[in-house]
């Protein structure tokens, strides 16, 4: 029998369970490695090098290597080994959460001051952001 | 005389707090708004300094990787290292552990029904050592030993609300069943409302955390019956944290249970709301603060 999830009609959300886990095994335990000062150097030494070495897909690949952490996500990739990446580039958790929302650094970062993106039209699929405020 | 369980907090966990005090950003007025609601509770822990803390957090991917996810491990060793979370560990003092205290409530646990993993070496994330800051402020030496409580909420499915109240009620009969005049607080950390990841990211639900509170204090039985789902859609998929905010609430004097064993534990006096406090944001997230006292 198939797993209930019933959290697949949330917005823009995907939620890390045991068949993303299992998908992204590879790609998080790469962001793991980076915990390691000699390898956060080696792979910015060379980064395809460096992914090459680990049994990733190449889609997994690409969206490390293009930063786009949505991708890295849908891909089996939880945020918080990939914030291992955004420390090795020196980016905080604001800046890798707001990358993935379309917003700029500092449109996210004053969203958040004005009290955060509302949960109005953001429950399910299908609902339109605004309608309900 | 044995243990008891005097008090318990329940605070977010937010790194980039602990990189506000680290840095020496705590007089900024983004910041201020956010120190301002644990004045209260610095002094109020100065006052109320127990001989242990059980804490409750989860860690972020840097003690467990994905090779080995326990969704509940209690840390039995005699002191924890802050860990390397990629920019270098918090300059923050070593965690003190009970190993003895600790392996009394992994036993007693054990037998209750609840499979704990056991861990003798770990280090303790900001998870852990943000709540230490916010409750104690800057110090050499954190004026307790701690407990480390490590939940599993970074891999879905994680623990229910009803299984993480239950188990607080295991850990207070663990506790009150120790041959020793401890003074124990419990912290459950984590939440409140948000979202780190997806085109969701920065979901904050005012509404949702405010309520959460009201019942965490007045009902929270009931409140341990809310399905992942609801913490999921409305307060973020990180918000789901709040989980944990459970354990410590079983743990306290006013929850009825039964043992396993069959020894029943009547309800106790309700607790006192000695301080509450909620802030948007801190970084990403919704800061929730309660302090609650067993009556003496």
């Amino acid at each position: 029998m198939a797993l209930d999830k019933p959290y697949k009609d949330v917005p823009g959300t995907t939620i890390f369970d045991a068949d993303q886990s299992r998908m992204g095994y590879h790609l998080n335990q790469f962001c793991m490695s980076l915990m390691k000062a000699e390898n956060r150097a080696r792979f910015k030494a060379n980064e395809r090098a460096y992914l090459d070495e680990w049994p990733m897909t190449e889609e997994q690949k690409q969206a490390v290597l293009a930063r786009d952490l949505n991708r890295c996500i849908q891909l089996g990739g939880n945020i918080y080994f990939l914030a291992k990446i955004g420390a090795t580039d020196g980016k905080s958790f604001q800046q890798m959460a707001g990358s993935m929302t379309g917003l700029s650094e500092e449109e996210y970062r004053d969203m958040m001051v004005r009290g955060g993106r509302s949960i109005e039209g953001n429950r399910r699929v299908g609902e339109q952001s605004g309608e309900k405020r | 005389m044995s243990a008891r369980i005097t008090a318990s907090v329940y605070t977010s966990h937010v790194p980039a707090i602990g990189a506000a005090m680290d840095l020496g950003k705590t007089h900024e007025p983004y910041w201020q708004k956010v120190f301002a609601g644990y004045e209260f509770s610095r002094q109020w822990m100065k006052e109320n300094t127990p001989d242990v803390v059980f804490l409750v957090y989860n860690d972020h991917a840097n003690a467990f990787s994905l090779e080995i996810i326990p969704t509940f491990a209690i840390g039995t060793a005699a002191e924890f290292a802050p860990a390397d979370e990629g920019w270098g560990p918090r300059p923050v003092p070593g965690v003190v552990g009970d190993p003895r205290l600790a392996s009394h409530i992994a036993q007693s646990v054990i037998q209750d029904d609840f499979d704990l993993t056991i861990v003798n070496r770990m280090d303790v994330d900001h998870g852990l050592t943000v709540p230490l800051s916010l409750m104690c402020g800057q110090t050499d030496r954190w004026p307790f030993r701690v407990i480390p409580f490590a939940v599993n909420v970074v891999q879905y499915p994680v623990p229910s609300g009803m299984r993480c109240f239950r188990l607080g009620q295991a850990i207070r009969r663990a506790i009150e069943s120790y041959d020793e005049p401890l003074k124990v607080q419990i912290w459950g950390t984590g939440g409140m409302s948000h979202q780190l990841q997806g085109p969701r990211a920065g979901l904050i639900n005012r509404e949702f955390d405010n309520a959460f509170l009201d019942r965490l204090i007045a009902d929270p039985e009931g409140l341990a019956r809310m399905p992942h789902i609801d913490y999921v859609r409305e307060a973020g998929s990180e918000g789901i944290e709040l989980v944990m905010w459970l354990i410590a609430r079983g743990a306290m004097a006013d929850t009825a249970d039964t043992a396993s064993n069959g020894s029943a534990h009547r309800a106790g006096p309700r607790p006192k709301v000695v301080h509450r406090f909620y802030h948007v944001p801190a970084s990403n997230t919704a800061v929730g603060h309660l302090i609650l006292e067993n009556p003496q």
